[in-house]
């Protein structure tokens, strides 16, 4: 009964915050607010019993990817920008009944399959021991790839943000 | 025990609130940033059955997930950078050409 409670709770501010990601105009506002998204994404880890996704998820997410985007978002003018009429309101209103549709869809697939009860944190398997054995036998070559992704991102982001001189 | 039928209905939800951003907004940057909430929603629902099956695949995935997200976010900022320089402003309206 407590873990219902708790899932309802975070999940009411998951929702909540994206909400205001999606509908406040402010787009620092909407970075804050995903950050608040994402911690609620954290604390239902928690509550899966997947100790080190939350806490990976704190980390890169609430902080690395976040920090890059506030930084862009100042770099890049607040308030400057999705200022004046919208030129092509009747499209985007095609959004909602869009988005409707695709939530009864997704609501449908789900609602009733799948009612099997998740373990919580006190029973879930998969500790931060079994993901660290895993990552290093099973999944090994893509673990070791990743690295190499994030070279060639990091170098590529050079490329593209050197001045033109 | 909480019903896993009920972390699949909020990760749907999520997901339609990214979609739904993706399409209303004009900011390539908000753009982003519903696109990053439509991913950690898929990421919820990962979790939330590899739990339920009890292995701990499904975490691992996750942490894919995120280190490609993190290669993603700082190429696609770096692009939307680069647009801003040479148009010098920000409406996903104005990228309608393929090149000029």
């Amino acid at each position: 009964m407590m873990a219902r409670a708790a899932f309802l709770i975070i999940a009411g501010l998951a929702v909540a915050a994206a909400l205001g990601l999606v509908l406040r105009r402010n787009a620092i506002h909407g970075a804050l607010f995903l950050v608040v998204n994402l911690g609620s994404i954290a604390a239902l880890y928690l509550m899966l019993g997947a100790e080190f996704l939350a806490a990976a998820q704190i980390i890169v997410y609430a902080g690395a990817i976040m920090v890059l985007f506030v930084f862009a978002i100042m770099v890049l003018i607040p308030g400057k920008e999705e200022t004046g009429p919208d030129p092509r309101r009747q499209w985007r209103l095609l959004a909602a009944p869009l988005g409707g549709a695709l939530l009864l869809e997704l609501i449908m697939l789900v609602v009733g399959r799948a009612a099997a009860p998740v373990p919580t944190a006190a029973t879930a398997p998969g500790s931060v021991a079994a993901i660290g054995r895993l990552l290093f036998t099973d999944y090994l070559l893509p673990f070791e790839l990743t690295s190499v992704l994030l070279l060639a991102a990091m170098v590529g982001v050079m490329l593209l943000a050197r001045s033109r001189a | 025990m909480i019903p896993g039928s009920w972390y699949l209905a909020l990760s749907a939800v999520l997901f339609t609130i990214g979609v739904v951003g993706v399409v209303i907004r004009r900011n390539p940057l908000v753009i982003f940033m519903s696109i990053e909430l439509a991913l950690n929603a898929a990421n919820l629902a990962l979790v939330a059955f590899g739990q339920r099956n009890g292995n701990p695949d499904g975490q691992a995935l996750v942490f894919f997930v995120m280190a490609v997200a993190a290669a993603e976010v700082a190429v696609g900022l770096a692009i939307i950078v680069a647009i801003f320089r040479v148009r010098q402003r920000l409406s996903i309206d104005d990228l309608s050409a393929m090149r000029w």
